[in-house]
């Protein structure tokens, strides 16, 4: 790893003394963490330690569901976005989401990437066009959908939904990619090139992966974070998280002694 | 009693097992028979219905009856009129009906699920969706005939309506419900505006759901006479103003196969059969849409 470029990381996403609750329940406790731009940051822990809820927290996804709360500060680029002026539909253009299970609209192909574009740019035909081959090209996905645009986004099998729903995200052109266990409903060859793509992706985005994974953590993430029980128990970047982590516990959940 | 150790140590019996497993093949064997009786109860009934309406129709229909209006006693004539009338009030019934009832569905399911409004407005419809439709009929001839001191094929349709729109609401927000809240959780993802959500995504999941509700609530009224009695009444003649009593195929059945009049009887049984096939017909429609995949 070069050590010159580390330090001249910027830093994206900077999470300040954040606590989520579902109601009465608190669901992260003082949670401070700093994700670089253009980097691979995973989350890993058992299920339950939260580190979806904080995913979510990222694009105000939880504001869906009024029992939800979170205070704090999360800042993208140096601005609140939970108290932020803006319409969240900004915010969210900013920072697309991935889900765990593929989520094909019931349109098009063609039709599922363009949804997205026409909710923020207007494009004539050609350029649109143009925008959702760049799109599923970046996604991995072009050359094996270019001949069947026209047919539903549910014909496609499972990892080529997720791609395709990773391309959909893409298409409106985000800084920040979330990615909620991309993986974990597909089979390993998908999981493959996902992966590989997640890989291709931080040139131009800053990913987040939450993640069951360990070794999906080790192959394609720059920084790890470690939660338990809402708690963030240590963040670093991978490499040291992996081989000589701080604390006990980190060490027991990524060896697979508890977990 | 053998003791908490004893049972769980002890070897398994599997003679026990073996008497076990041939009392349940028997319970299984007598219970799929009940279930085939009951089938072929109900099949009975209804091949037999079929049968008859057939036997029946077939020898009425002709081409008069399609282009005729409907005849005095023993002369010759047709249901054209009836047939019309139907076709008209079921339609516009279904026309105004429908986005009423579709956009209280979108309510229920996607803006108030459980608040107060919301469960009030599901048990009102609970009870609008069990109530007869002779309750129907009398309201609307209490409220639209008497005051406008007239039948017509206004009153006919309002009826018809308030007939679809329950089932529409109770259909839609049940299709509704069925799209994965991942699908919603994903468009909302993109930035994509509430309205956008519910017209472009979760509405689209479950069209073929919603239309079919629309087309068993069609299929419903085609045959609903009682509303009908007192508000659209019966025409002999041909109308196309809604303003005036208007014939329709179910009025005219219960007049005609009541009559001693053969010619009238032959008339009611080849609307019944047109009635039947109409039926059916949206039926297997509603039947083909569900089964295509989204």
């Amino acid at each position: 790893m070069n050590t010159a470029t580390d330090t001249l990381e910027r830093t994206k996403i900077s999470v300040k003394n954040l606590n989520f609750y579902y109601g009465k329940f608190h669901a992260l406790k003082n949670i401070n963490l700093e994700i670089p731009e253009n980097k691979v940051t995973a989350f890993i822990g058992p299920s339950g330690c939260g580190k979806s809820t904080l995913l979510r927290i990222f694009n105000r996804m939880f504001e869906l569901y009024p029992e939800q709360r979170a205070e704090g500060e999360i800042l993208l680029d140096g601005e609140n976005l939970l108290t932020s002026k803006k319409d969240v539909a900004l915010l969210r253009a900013k920072v697309g989401m991935v889900f765990q299970k593929p989520t094909p609209f019931p349109m098009s192909i063609f039709d599922n990437i363009a949804f997205g574009v026409k909710l923020f740019d207007s494009l004539n035909t050609t350029d649109m066009e143009e925008r959702v081959e760049w799109a599923l090209r970046k996604a991995a996905l072009w050359t094996e959908v270019k001949d069947k645009l026209n047919q539903s986004g549910s014909s496609l099998s499972g990892g080529q939904q997720q791609r395709l729903c990773i391309a959909r995200g893409i298409a409106i052109k985000p800084e920040v990619l979330l990615l909620d266990e991309p993986c974990s409903a597909l089979d390993p060859i998908s999981t493959a090139k996902v992966e590989e793509l997640i890989t291709e992706l931080k040139n131009d985005y800053t990913v987040v992966i939450v993640t069951h994974n360990m070794q999906q953590a080790a192959r394609c993430s720059d920084y790890t974070a470690y939660m338990y029980l809402g708690d963030l128990m240590e963040f670093g970047s991978t490499e040291q998280m992996f081989f000589k982590p701080t604390r006990k516990e980190t060490e027991d959940y990524i060896t697979g002694r508890f977990g | 009693m053998m003791s908490k150790d004893a049972v769980l140590t002890s070897p398994v019996n599997e003679q026990a097992r073996e008497a076990r497993y041939a009392k349940r093949k028997l319970v299984n064997r007598v219970a799929l028979t009940m279930s085939l009786m009951a089938m072929a109860f109900g099949l009975f009934w209804l091949t037999w219905i079929l049968y008859e309406t057939v036997r029946l129709g077939v020898g009425g229909l002709t081409m008069d009856t399609l282009s005729q209006m409907t005849p005095p006693p023993n002369e010759v004539g047709g249901l054209a009129n009836a047939i019309y009338g139907s076709f008209l009030m079921v339609t516009l019934a279904a026309l105004v009906g429908t986005p009423i009832g579709v956009m209280a569905g979108i309510y229920l399911a996607e803006f108030d699920t459980k608040g107060w409004l919301a469960s009030t407005t599901r048990f009102v419809n609970d009870i609008l969706l069990s109530a007869p439709s002779i309750v129907i009929g009398l309201f609307v001839y209490a409220v639209v005939v008497t005051r406008f001191k007239a039948f017509s094929g206004y009153a006919g349709i309002v009826a018809l309506a308030i007939i679809v729109i329950p089932v529409v609401i109770r259909t839609t927000e049940n299709m509704l419900q069925l799209v994965p809240p991942g699908l919603r959780e994903a468009a909302y993802a993109l930035g994509a505006p509430k309205w956008k959500v519910i017209l472009n995504i979760t509405l689209r999941a479950a069209r073929a759901g919603v239309v079919t509700g629309v087309l068993l609530a069609v299929a419903r009224i085609a045959g609903e006479t009682a509303p009908l009695l007192f508000t659209a009444l019966s025409n002999q003649f041909w109308t196309s103003s809604l303003s005036q009593p208007m014939a329709s195929l179910p009025v005219t059945i219960f007049k005609f196969a009541m009559s001693p009049y053969e010619n009238w009887q032959k008339l009611a049984w080849a609307g019944v059969f047109i009635i039947t096939l109409a039926v059916l017909g949206l039926n297997i429609l509603a039947r083909v849409l569900t089964r295509s995949k989204i």
